[in-house]
């Protein structure tokens, strides 16, 4: 069985359960996914399938892509992902695989990259308070001292200080599957997933199982 | 985006009537005890109404044996049996929060005259 899947994130919402309670969840297209690889032990030293999703123009693919997707069929996609599977025997190349690779109630891990804030101070990097807003505080948002004087001179390695901020690879664990829409291609989880709308996501079957 | 508007949509209660802030209704509330469901009846004047799509809600106020009791439903929960209006009452802002500070007679509203 795969392991995971390739999805594109369409925004949040809530639903209501048939008890009653009101679940944010967030709907995530997950498919269709086509095998364009099969990587097997034997071959590759591993086994795991390459999925393509998302369409791409033909004209826009450069031709030793267009030759590698020729052999699943001839459709283009612009998103290759490779996924961890036990058995790939089971698998053949353009097979599509959908959401129904999941149940309402699992657990699954999402991957994604976060929103990118650019360049961004310490408070909203690193959560530092910041200084006092009022009674005459000048240091609002700065993060004041980075360390000590003549000894050792320097300032301590992996300290942290205002850069970058957004665009890294997160994992979010244990996430409860809502529902899942096959024909929609549409999988719906609880709570948040990293990244922006549209983002590409991966939905994956627990890498630590809860005990 | 239209996927998200379709799930919605599909939630939506579209049975209940059209109640503004200021009218009495009696919204009977499924609840469930045990394997058991019954229904229970919270009557009182709506006081706001939240619309968010999905997320809408009202809020109904009664004052029971002296003691103010608010009680917000989710517009669309599938918990609300269904709503009765008893009175359509004339008020003039959309949330009567104002009702709260208000006691006895002082905090009656006009009924609504349809001519």
């Amino acid at each position: 069985m795969s392991k995971g899947l390739i999805g594109k994130k369409l925004g949040m919402t809530s639903i209501f359960t048939t008890d009653g309670q009101f679940v944010p969840v967030t709907v995530i297209q997950a498919g269709p996914c086509v095998v364009t690889q099969i990587k097997t032990e034997a071959n590759d030293g591993y086994n795991a399938l390459q999925l393509g999703f998302g369409e791409k123009k033909v004209a826009k693919t450069s031709l030793p892509q267009q030759g590698h997707f020729k052999k699943s069929g001839g459709n283009c996609y612009g998103f290759l992902r490779e996924v961890a599977v036990e058995d790939p025997e089971q698998f053949s190349v353009g097979q599509s695989l959908g959401p129904d690779l999941f149940k309402v109630g699992e657990l699954v891990d999402v991957v994604g990259s976060t929103k990118g804030r650019g360049f961004s101070g310490v408070m909203k990097r690193h959560k530092f308070g910041g200084g006092r807003a009022t009674h005459g505080g000048k240091c609002h948002r700065i993060p004041g001292s980075i360390g000590t004087s003549a000894w050792p001179s320097k300032v301590a390695k992996g300290k942290k200080m205002p850069g970058r901020y957004g665009v890294d690879r997160k994992t979010i664990h244990n996430l409860e599957v809502i529902d899942v829409r096959p024909e929609d291609n549409l999988i719906l989880v609880k709570g948040a997933v990293p990244g922006h709308t549209e983002a590409l996501v991966m939905i994956q079957k627990l890498k630590f199982a809860k005990n | 985006m239209e996927a998200i508007r379709q799930l919605e949509l599909e939630q939506m209660r579209m049975d209940l009537p059209d109640f503004l802030p200021g009218d009495t209704v009696r919204v009977h509330v499924k609840i469930k005890e045990g394997d058991k469901e019954r229904i229970q009846v919270f009557q009182g004047v709506v006081i706001s109404k939240r619309k968010g799509g999905i997320g809408s809600s009202f809020t109904v106020r009664k004052v029971s044996y002296g003691v103010g009791v608010e009680r917000v439903f989710p517009f669309h929960s599938p918990i609300i049996d269904h709503v009765e209006i008893v009175t359509r009452g004339r008020v003039r802002r959309a949330k009567i929060y104002y009702l709260r500070k208000l006691r006895g007679k002082a905090a009656r509203i006009r009924e609504k005259r349809f001519n």
